[in-house]
C-alpha cells in the first residue's frame, strides 16, 4: 500500500521535474528544427513574412547549381579536414609536455590553456592585426622578413587566408583538448611504461605501443567534438575576412547568415541550413560508429 | 650516466623545452597586453625585435580612452547579467530533469533519454533562422528574453547531471523516504546539498560557452542598450578613429571577467572537461 503511494508520488515528481526542460526543448529546439525543414521548401523572404509560398524542391535544385554554395561546402570541409588533425596533434604534444609531475607544471599548463581564456572574438581581432600583410605593421610578417623570407599575404591572399584561420583556430582551441588528453595520460598505469622499458622500448616505442593504444578512445572522442566544432566555423571569418578574399573563407554557416540576414532569402538560407545539418549528422553518426567499433 | 644525472638532464629538458614552447605559445597575448600599454606610435615600432613585447613608456591612457569612447562597463555588465541568468536557470531546470532521468521511473523516460543524448551535439546554427523568426513573433528582438530563454534547457547539461545523479546511492534516497521525505523534498534537501561538484562543473562550462556567444547576439541585439561585450569589442574594432592601443586595451579588458571565473573555478572546469573525455 505504502509502496503504491510512493510510486505514484514518484511519478508526479518525475513529470514535475522533466516538464520545464521538455517544454523549452520543444519550443526552442524541436520546433525551430521542424520550421527549418518547412521553410526550406518555401520562397520565404524576410521582407514579405506574410507571403510564404510552397515551392517544392526549387531551393534545392537552385542550391546544386549555386557555385557560392559549393565553395562554402568545400571551404567548410577543407577547414575541418585540416584543423582537426593539426589541433589534435598539437593538443596531444602539449599534454605530453606537461604530463610529468614536476614543480611548476601548472604554470606551463596555464600558459598553454591561456588562449582559451580569451574569447574567439578577442583572438580573431588580435590575429587580424598580427596577420597584417605589411611587414611594418604586422608582427608575423616582420618576423618572416627578419628570417629572410618573403612577406606573406595571410588574410589578404585567397591562397593563404583559410590556412591562416586554421593556424589561429588551432592555437586558440588546443588548450581545451590538451586538458582532455592530460586526464587520459594520467589515467595510464605507470606499470605499463615500466614494463615497456624493461622490454627495451625507447621513448618512441613506448609512445607508439603504450600511450597511443591506451588513449585510443580519448583521441576518438576529441576528434569527434573537434569535427563538430569545426563544421560550425563562423566567428573567425565574420570578424577577420567577411568571407573573402574571393570567397576563400566563406563557410556554410556564414553563407546561411549571409543569405538569410543580408540577402533576406530566408527560404533559401533554410535549405542551406538543412544541408549543413545533414552533413553534420552524417559526420557525427559516422564517428559514433567509429567509437563504438571497439 | 647515473640515475641522478639522468634525472637532472630530464629536468633540464623539461624546464627549458616547456619555457620555450610556452613563451612562443603565449607571445600573441603578451604582445596584446604590451601594445595596450604603449603609446600609439610605439606599437608598430621595432616589430622585428623582441623589444616589441616590452611596453616602453607604459601608461594606462589607452584604457582610459576605451572607457571614454564606449560604455565598456555597461557591455561587461550586460554580458555578465544575461550569462548569469542563463546559468542559474540552466542549473535549476536541467538538474531536476537529469535527476528524474537518473532516479525516477515514468512513462516516456527512455524516449526522453534517447532524445537528450542524440540532441547533445545538435548545432544551433542550423536552426537560427526560424529561431530568429520565433523571437520576432514573440516580440523578443532586442529583449533579454531572446538572449536567455532559448538556451536555458540544454541536453548536454541534462546529461552531465544525470551521469552524476546515477551514482547517488539509492539507500540514501530510501532512508529519506522512510523518514517521510517525498521525492521532491528528498532532492532539494538531501541530494542537492551533496552535489556541489556537478553544479560547479556545469556552471563554469555554461558560463564559458555563453560568455563567448557571438552569432546569436549579433542577430537579436541591434542597439547599444543590450549590447554584449563580444559585440562591443567587435564594433569598437571597426569604429573610427582606428587606434590599435585602445583596441588592444579593449581586448584585454574583455578577458578579465573570464580570467577571474577561471581562477575561482579552475578545478571544476578541468574536471569537467576531463570527465567528458573519459565518459565519452
Amino acid at each position: 500500500m505504502e509502496k503504491a503511494i510512493n510510486k505514484r508520488s514518484e511519478k508526479k515528481a518525475a513529470y514535475l521535474f522533466v516538464i520545464p526542460a521538455v517544454i523549452l526543448l520543444a519550443a526552442f529546439l524541436i520546433y525551430p528544427a521542424l520550421q527549418t525543414v518547412r521553410y526550406a521548401f518555401t520562397d520565404y523572404n524576410i521582407m514579405r513574412p506574410d507571403h510564404i509560398k510552397f515551392c517544392g524542391f526549387n531551393n534545392f535544385t537552385e542550391l546544386f547549381g549555386d557555385g557560392d554554395f559549393w565553395k562554402a561546402v568545400t571551404n567548410t570541409l577543407y577547414f575541418t579536414a585540416l584543423v582537426v588533425p593539426f589541433q589534435t596533434v598539437l593538443a596531444l604534444a602539449l599534454a605530453m609536455l606537461i604530463s610529468s609531475k614536476r614543480k611548476g607544471v601548472s604554470i606551463f599548463r596555464a600558459a598553454y590553456f591561456s588562449p582559451q581564456v580569451t574569447s574567439m572574438v578577442v583572438v580573431a581581432i588580435l590575429w587580424t592585426v598580427l596577420y597584417n600583410s605589411n611587414p611594418d605593421s604586422g608582427l608575423l610578417n616582420a618576423l618572416l622578413v627578419k628570417l629572410g623570407m618573403e612577406p606573406c599575404g595571410f588574410l589578404n591572399d585567397p591562397k593563404t587566408s583559410m590556412n591562416s584561420i586554421i593556424f589561429m583556430s588551432a592555437w586558440q582551441g588546443a588548450g581545451y583538448q590538451m586538458m582532455i588528453f592530460l586526464a587520459g595520460l594520467q589515467g595510464i598505469p605507470k606499470e605499463q611504461y615500466e614494463a615497456a622499458s624493461i622490454d627495451g622500448a625507447g621513448r618512441l616505442k613506448s609512445f607508439l605501443y603504450v600511450t597511443l593504444p591506451d588513449l585510443k578512445n580519448v583521441i576518438k572522442y576529441v576528434i569527434m567534438i573537434t569535427v563538430i566544432q569545426a563544421m560550425k566555423l563562423f566567428t573567425q571569418p565574420y570578424v577577420m575576412t567577411k568571407g573573402g578574399p574571393q570567397n576563400s573563407t566563406r563557410t556554410m554557416v556564414y553563407y546561411v547568415y549571409e543569405q538569410g540576414f543580408q540577402k533576406r532569402n530566408f527560404g533559401y538560407a533554410c535549405a542551406v541550413a538543412a544541408v549543413f545539418f545533414v552533413i553534420v549528422v552524417i559526420l557525427s553518426l559516422g564517428m559514433k560508429k567509429l567509437i563504438k567499433a571497439d | 650516466m647515473t640515475q641522478k644525472q639522468r634525472t637532472r638532464l630530464g629536468n633540464a629538458v623539461f624546464y627549458i623545452g616547456n619555457t620555450l614552447v610556452a613563451l612562443i605559445f603565449v607571445s600573441p597575448l603578451i604582445w596584446m597586453i604590451s601594445s595596450s600599454l604603449k603609446p600609439e606610435a610605439g606599437i608598430f615600432k621595432g616589430l622585428n625585435s623582441l623589444r616589441t613585447f616590452i611596453p616602453t613608456g607604459a601608461s594606462l591612457s589607452n584604457y582610459l580612452e576605451v572607457f571614454q569612447r564606449i560604455d565598456m562597463w555597461k557591455f561587461i555588465c550586460n554580458s555578465l547579467f544575461y550569462v548569469f541568468v542563463i546559468v542559474v536557470l540552466d542549473l535549476f531546470i536541467n538538474s531536476i530533469c537529469g535527476y528524474a532521468l537518473a532516479k525516477f521511473e515514468f512513462k516516456g523516460k527512455n524516449l526522453l533519454l534517447t532524445l537528450v543524448i542524440s540532441l547533445m551535439v545538435f548545432p544551433p546554427e542550423a536552426i537560427m533562422l526560424p529561431m530568429y523568426r520565433e523571437m520576432a513573433d514573440l516580440g523578443w528582438i532586442n529583449q533579454w528574453a531572446a538572449l536567455v530563454v532559448p538556451f536555458v534547457a540544454k541536453c548536454f547539461s541534462i546529461y552531465m547531471f544525470r551521469q552524476f545523479f546515477l551514482d547517488v546511492p539509492n539507500d540514501l534516497l530510501e532512508a529519506a523516504a522512510i523518514d517521510g521525505c517525498g521525492p521532491v523534498k528528498t532532492f532539494f534537501r538531501i541530494v542537492m546539498p551533496i552535489s556541489g561538484t556537478v553544479y560547479a562543473t556545469v556552471l563554469i562550462l555554461d558560463f564559458v560557452a555563453h560568455w563567448n556567444d557571438f552569432m546569436w547576439p549579433l542577430l537579436v541585439v541591434t542597439g547599444e542598450e543590450k549590447r554584449t561585450i563580444q559585440l562591443a569589442i567587435q564594433t569598437f574594432f571597426g569604429s573610427k578613429p582606428i587606434n590599435y592601443g585602445p583596441i588592444m586595451a579593449s581586448l584585454t579588458i574583455s578577458a578579465i571577467p573570464m580570467l577571474i571565473m577561471f581562477i575561482v573555478l579552475q578545478k571544476y572546469y578541468v574536471e569537467g572537461i576531463a570527465s567528458t573525455g573519459i565518459k565519452g
